[in-house]
């Protein structure tokens, strides 16, 4: 069933083109188009997802390119780990699209939105179905270039064409590290087939640097997509674009193919010591820093971004842990709450007049009754409150901490959670609760968004199921295929996980509906760490210090030298040809010439002088001879 | 008569016949240069569809005797290498005669010159004599002198005599790089094939490749001999910058290949390190200098130093890969450049302007052009699926295994091309429109008709590079092994 896989990337290209070329035509009927195309891909995905539970795996391939003999191939591989994600894209994707044809109804590039998004689809998916690392680098980087066009999707602001354009560059810094990582590993070990790394091929290498260097270089590309620190600071402005993006390529599926690539690669990172523990070092700073930058955020999208950047770093620690079912299981969940968090943003901007910063929310409960719910839901999904999927997930990955000895990592994320559960509920109390602080009526969204948010709720609420006791950890036995570890419920550490979720729910309750001067007491009292938080660390003050402004400069310098030295050199040996050329034409002109000129001049003149002799008088002539027979005979005498 | 003789001949009687009309027939003589350009273009498809992939050598060869007492030859020939250039050329010498429409003083002139240029190129690339080379190499100087120093912009005549000197101060040292090969030959010969069998000792294959590399360095231009390319770049006029850009610099590049290193192997790879380094630093230098530009056409000129730089990068290392990339790049840069040298010109005939600080918001008002501006821009800066990164890509692949921590530097070139291209976009088209340009009108149909040929061809190589690379692979994998390079 290869062709029937091939077109579920191909459906939504071939909606990109018909809306790129007959956009104009179709103007509005252009949603349908996509909405189409998606719909028909998530059907046929199910079919091929229905294969591989039932144990198929599909992989085909087709040579692209041959580099030293070695030929580089592109092509369909639908296992359990992909078809996990083909779930999440088609499906995510399609509600998102159908939400964006009511949430993008006023806008005059209507068409454009959904050719984007249409282009979007068949990246993601044609990353999601990779069968080599080169497939994956190529629609990594296309799915970079979307997230740069919906970023700046309302280019007219300067700073939504900043912020893809700081987001596209970002990412590359992190690419030019894959690149290299192919490389190195393609050379090593002659392969880029997924199908070929496998813990045998690691160990063949074990005491080597080189793998383990490819390793972490392919990391970094990781690092730049799924905005782990440092790499993290252009996730939040890419908060410029539509909500719709946001939560489908910001949140949902692009953010996270990060994690799809560490744990495609997974028997590499875990095959070296080194490699792992900087995965999960990384993930848990980025998981912890991310979660106090979102403490004391205001804008509601950017609460929702550093949540995000938060979630991301929790599952590349359980990554590197070992937790490659937990970290798969936890992408997943993570997918539907926070799409159905980011929708429900959208929907509160939608419904508020375009309105984000929550000092001016306030008491949305009562008049939007179907965001309020769904956004609950959400809530207390990734807050972490049995039985709703976000607890299973967490639990899965605090576990996998606790179980492999991790103990400082299984602290700090526990701590993270405590975080999450306080950011997340600061918001839900800020948003629905208390009175509507801004001049504006706030109103409920249109069905076309609603029943999005409604089935991504009962998603949020459930999808968790498939990875919990109930259904006895199948989601993990069908990830990994019957080959790894299967942790069985701690009550340990759910006991921590749950005191956690009640400790920031408890102080969100205490500062935003019991006590709502205290957090500006305290923001007061300690405002080095409340500022700190609030500017995130200042690093993109540090980065716009040291890099930007050093590259700016570099340029600048390069550029005077080049005119200055470079051509200025090569225009001083023309000047100095002309003035040479001067030099030579006086020594010519007076020299030479003057030589030639003096020769003549000495002949004439002397000539001149010899001429007074010749007179033509007979007697003169007489004379003459007369007087030199005189000198003769003198001197002869 | 063969099919290559026609081809280097065809643009001489389009010329010769532009000279016998009247100088006011405009539109004739634009038509009739156009049709000479479209025959070329008809000839190179016959050429490339007679092509045999399957031999290595030299296809379609034709040779008599010229000059008799010195042993010249008109000897023409083709492998996969002229090929690809010959495409090239006949591709773009078309496509800009199109957008040549725009000239309106001296139409006779310009035409006529136009297709000697055309000969010039086509000729430097099919012949197999040193002799003929060196004669064609220098016929594409004068036209290009002229058309840079007639229909230029302010600064012309700085231009062109700088371009015009530079370059014939190389090609002085090119032509004793070719005296000194004809003498140390035995028999003396200007025959390129012959001389490839000749084994010359090291030291001589040095001095030589030195004169040689220091012509062909010119005009690539090669780091830190490119200063004349912005300043000609900035003064010609639209099409001719795209000549120069697509076509011209290759002629550099395939002098290595065609005579550098098939007849001084040894003495190329002893250079390759040098060469390797030049190359690293025109790529993050030409990326650095390109992103402080404010004018756009210049921005685009020191983008080319930095591509460039990639051929160059892709010749040093001597795998088949690296120099399968670099030919696939000077294919590639062609099309993409060549066709970023059209846009800029489209900007320039509507604004009059090339400051990139004073546009912004031109994609509200252009959508189409921008659109197209946003495609070209994307292929140049290496995005996957389109012509410019597979050749990059390849390069950089060639040159890893050779040389590390260049091939790790030369990375850093990807992302400065973003980093300049994103920003000139940034800066022309996205942001608030200025209201200054709120007249300018949409890219016309004939302007589209010179890019869509380009464009498409951008995307057919980026998403199946083997429509190229079957015609080069064989000629490439015979020339590395009589290198001395790895094949795997």
């Amino acid at each position: 069933m290869v062709i029937r896989a091939v077109l579920i990337p191909i459906l939504p290209l071939l909606a990109f083109v018909t809306i790129v070329f007959f956009g104009g035509a179709l103007k509005r009927k252009s949603a349908w188009v996509a909405v189409g195309a998606s719909l028909a891909s998530c059907l046929l995905a199910g079919f091929e997802i229905a294969n591989v539970i039932g144990g198929n795996t599909l992989y085909a391939n087709a040579t692209w390119l041959v580099v030293n003999r070695v030929p580089i191939e592109f092509g369909v591989l639908i296992d359990p780990l992909s078809a996990m994600m083909l779930f999440v894209v088609t499906f995510v994707g399609s509600l998102i699209v159908i939400y964006s044809t009511g949430y993008m109804h006023k806008d005059p590039r209507y068409p454009k939105f959904f050719a984007y998004l249409s282009l979007f689809l068949f990246s993601m998916l044609g990353l999601v179905l990779s069968t080599t690392l080169v497939q994956m680098y190529l629609f990594w980087e296309l799915v970079g270039l979307c997230s740069y066009f919906l970023i700046g999707f309302w280019f007219e602001k300067r700073s939504a064409a900043q912020a893809g354009r700081k987001a596209f560059i970002t990412n590359r810094i992190g690419d030019i590290g894959f690149f290299l990582g192919i490389a190195t590993f393609f050379y090593a070990t002659g392969t880029v087939r997924f199908v070929d790394i496998q813990p045998e091929l690691a160990h063949a290498y074990a005491g080597s640097w080189i793998l383990p260097v490819s390793a972490l270089l392919l990391f970094s590309g990781a690092i730049g997509k799924s905005a782990q620190f440092p790499l993290h600071v252009w996730l939040p402005d890419a908060m410029e674009g539509p909500t719709p993006v946001s939560a489908l390529i910001h949140a949902a599926t692009m953010v996270a193919a990060g994690i799809y690539l560490v744990a495609r690669l997974f028997p590499l990172f875990h095959a070296f010591e080194i490699t792992s523990q900087v995965v999960a070092v990384i993930g848990t700073t980025t998981a912890l820093g991310a979660a106090y930058f979102a403490l004391t955020q205001f804008d509601i999208k950017k609460v929702l971004a550093y949540s995000t950047i938060s979630q991301l770093g929790y599952m590349v620690a359980a990554l590197g842990v070992g937790g490659l079912a937990a970290g798969s299981f936890h992408l997943m969940t993570h997918a539907f709450f926070k799409a159905l968090l980011f929708l429900g943003a959208g929907s509160v901007i939608h419904g508020c007049s375009d309105v984000q910063d929550l000092r001016e929310m306030g008491g949305l409960r009562k008049s939007m009754p179907i965001t309020f719910w769904t956004f609950l839901v959400a809530t207390l999904a990734i807050t972490g409150f049995a039985p709703l999927s976000g607890f299973w997930s967490k639990d899965e990955i605090l576990l996998s901490a606790f179980n492999h000895q991790h103990l400082i990592i299984f602290w700090v994320l526990s701590l993270t959670a405590a975080m999450t559960s306080f950011y997340m509920f600061r918001l839900l109390f800020l948003a629905f609760f208390g009175k509507t602080r801004g001049k504006f009526h706030a109103h409920e969204s249109p069905v076309s968004m609603t029943i999005p948010l409604i089935i991504l709720a009962v998603g949020s609420a459930v999808i968790g199921l498939p990875g919990s006791p109930v259904m006895d950890h199948w989601f993990q036995s069908f990830i990994l295929g019957g080959h790894g570890e299967i942790h069985h419920v701690n009550s340990f550490v759910v006991a921590v996980s749950t005191a956690m979720c009640f400790l920031g729910l408890l102080i969100a309750l205490i500062f935003y509906i019991v006590q709502p001067e205290l957090p500006k007491k305290l923001a007061e009292k300690s405002w080095l760490f409340y500022s700190a938080s609030q500017n995130k660390l200042w690093f993109d003050e540090l980065y716009d210090a040291s890099f930007i402004r050093g590259f700016k400069s570099l340029a600048g310098i390069l550029f005077r030298f080049d005119e200055r030295v470079v051509d200025g050199c090569v225009n001083q040996v023309g000047f100095k040809t002309v003035a040479l050329s001067r030099v030579k034409n006086w020594i010519d002109q007076y020299m030479i010439d003057g030589l030639v000129n003096f020769t003549g001049w000495a002949v004439r003149t002397t000539s001149g002088i010899v001429r007074l002799l010749q007179t033509g008088v007979i007697h003169h002539y007489l004379l003459i001879l007369l007087l030199g027979v005189l000198v003769i005979l003198y001197t002869v005498s | 008569m063969g099919l290559l003789s026609w081809l280097v001949f065809t643009p001489i009687v389009g010329m010769i016949v532009i000279m016998l009309i009247g100088r006011d027939q405009h539109k004739l003589i634009r038509n009739l240069a156009t049709f000479t350009t479209a025959c070329e273009l008809l000839l190179v498809i016959a050429v490339l569809a007679k092509f045999d992939l399957s031999q290595t050598g030299m296809q379609f060869a034709e040779r008599a005797l010229w000059i008799p007492q010195l042993g010249v030859y008109y000897h023409l020939g083709l492998d996969g290498i002229s090929l690809i250039m010959l495409v090239t050329t006949g591709l773009l010498s078309f496509l800009a005669c199109v957008a040549s429409f725009g000239i309106r003083e001296r139409v006779k002139e310009y035409f006529a010159l136009y297709l000697l240029l055309e000969t010039g190129m086509i000729g430097t690339f099919v012949s197999l004599d040193l002799f003929l080379f060196y004669i064609f190499w220098e016929v594409v100087l004068v036209p290009m002198y002229f058309l840079i120093g007639i229909w230029g912009g302010p600064r012309k005549e700085y231009a062109a005599i700088k371009f015009f000197l530079y370059t014939l101060a190389g090609s002085m040292f090119m032509l004793i790089g070719i005296l000194a090969l004809y003498f140390a030959s035995t028999p003396h010969t200007f025959n390129m094939l012959a001389l490839g069998q000749n084994q010359f000792a090291l030291h001589f294959q040095q001095m030589v490749f030195l004169a040689l590399f220091l012509g062909f360095a010119i005009k690539v231009p090669i780091w830190p001999f490119h200063t004349w390319l912005p300043d000609a770049h900035v003064e010609a006029p639209t099409p001719i910058s795209v000549i120069l850009a697509a076509i011209l610099l290759k002629m550099g590049t395939y002098g290595f290949f065609r005579i550098s290193y098939p007849i001084l192997p040894q003495a190329a790879r002893w250079f390759g390190p040098a060469m390797g380094i030049l190359a690293v630093i025109g790529i993050i230098y030409g990326g650095f200098v390109a992103f402080a530009q404010t004018d756009f056409k210049k921005m685009v000129a020191y983008s080319s130093v930095s591509h460039m730089g990639f051929v160059l990068l892709g010749l040093a290392v001597f795998t088949l890969t690296g120099f399968q990339g670099a030919l696939l790049q000077m294919f590639t840069h062609g099309l993409i450049t060549g066709a970023l040298f059209l846009l800029v010109g489209v900007l320039y005939d509507r604004a009059h302007i090339r400051d990139l600080n004073s546009f912004g918001g031109l994609w509200v008002k252009l959508p189409v052009y921008g659109g197209i501006l946003i495609f070209c821009s994307l292929a140049s800066l290496g995005l996957p699926g389109l012509a410019g990164f597979v050749s990059e890509f390849m390069v950089l692949l060639g040159s890893f295994p050779v040389y590390r921590w260049m091939t790790a530097a030369a990375c850093v070139g990807i992302l400065l091309a973003a980093a300049y291209l994103l920003y000139m976009i940034q800066r022309v088209l996205l942001g608030s429109l200025n209201p200054k340009w709120a007249h300018l009108k949409d890219i016309s149909a004939r302007e589209i008709f010179t890019l869509v040929p380009l464009m498409i061809l951008i995307l057919l190589v980026g998403v199946y590079p083997k429509i190229v690379l079957q015609y080069i692979a064989p000629t490439l994998e015979a020339l590395v092994k009589s290198v001395g390079g790895t094949l795997a």
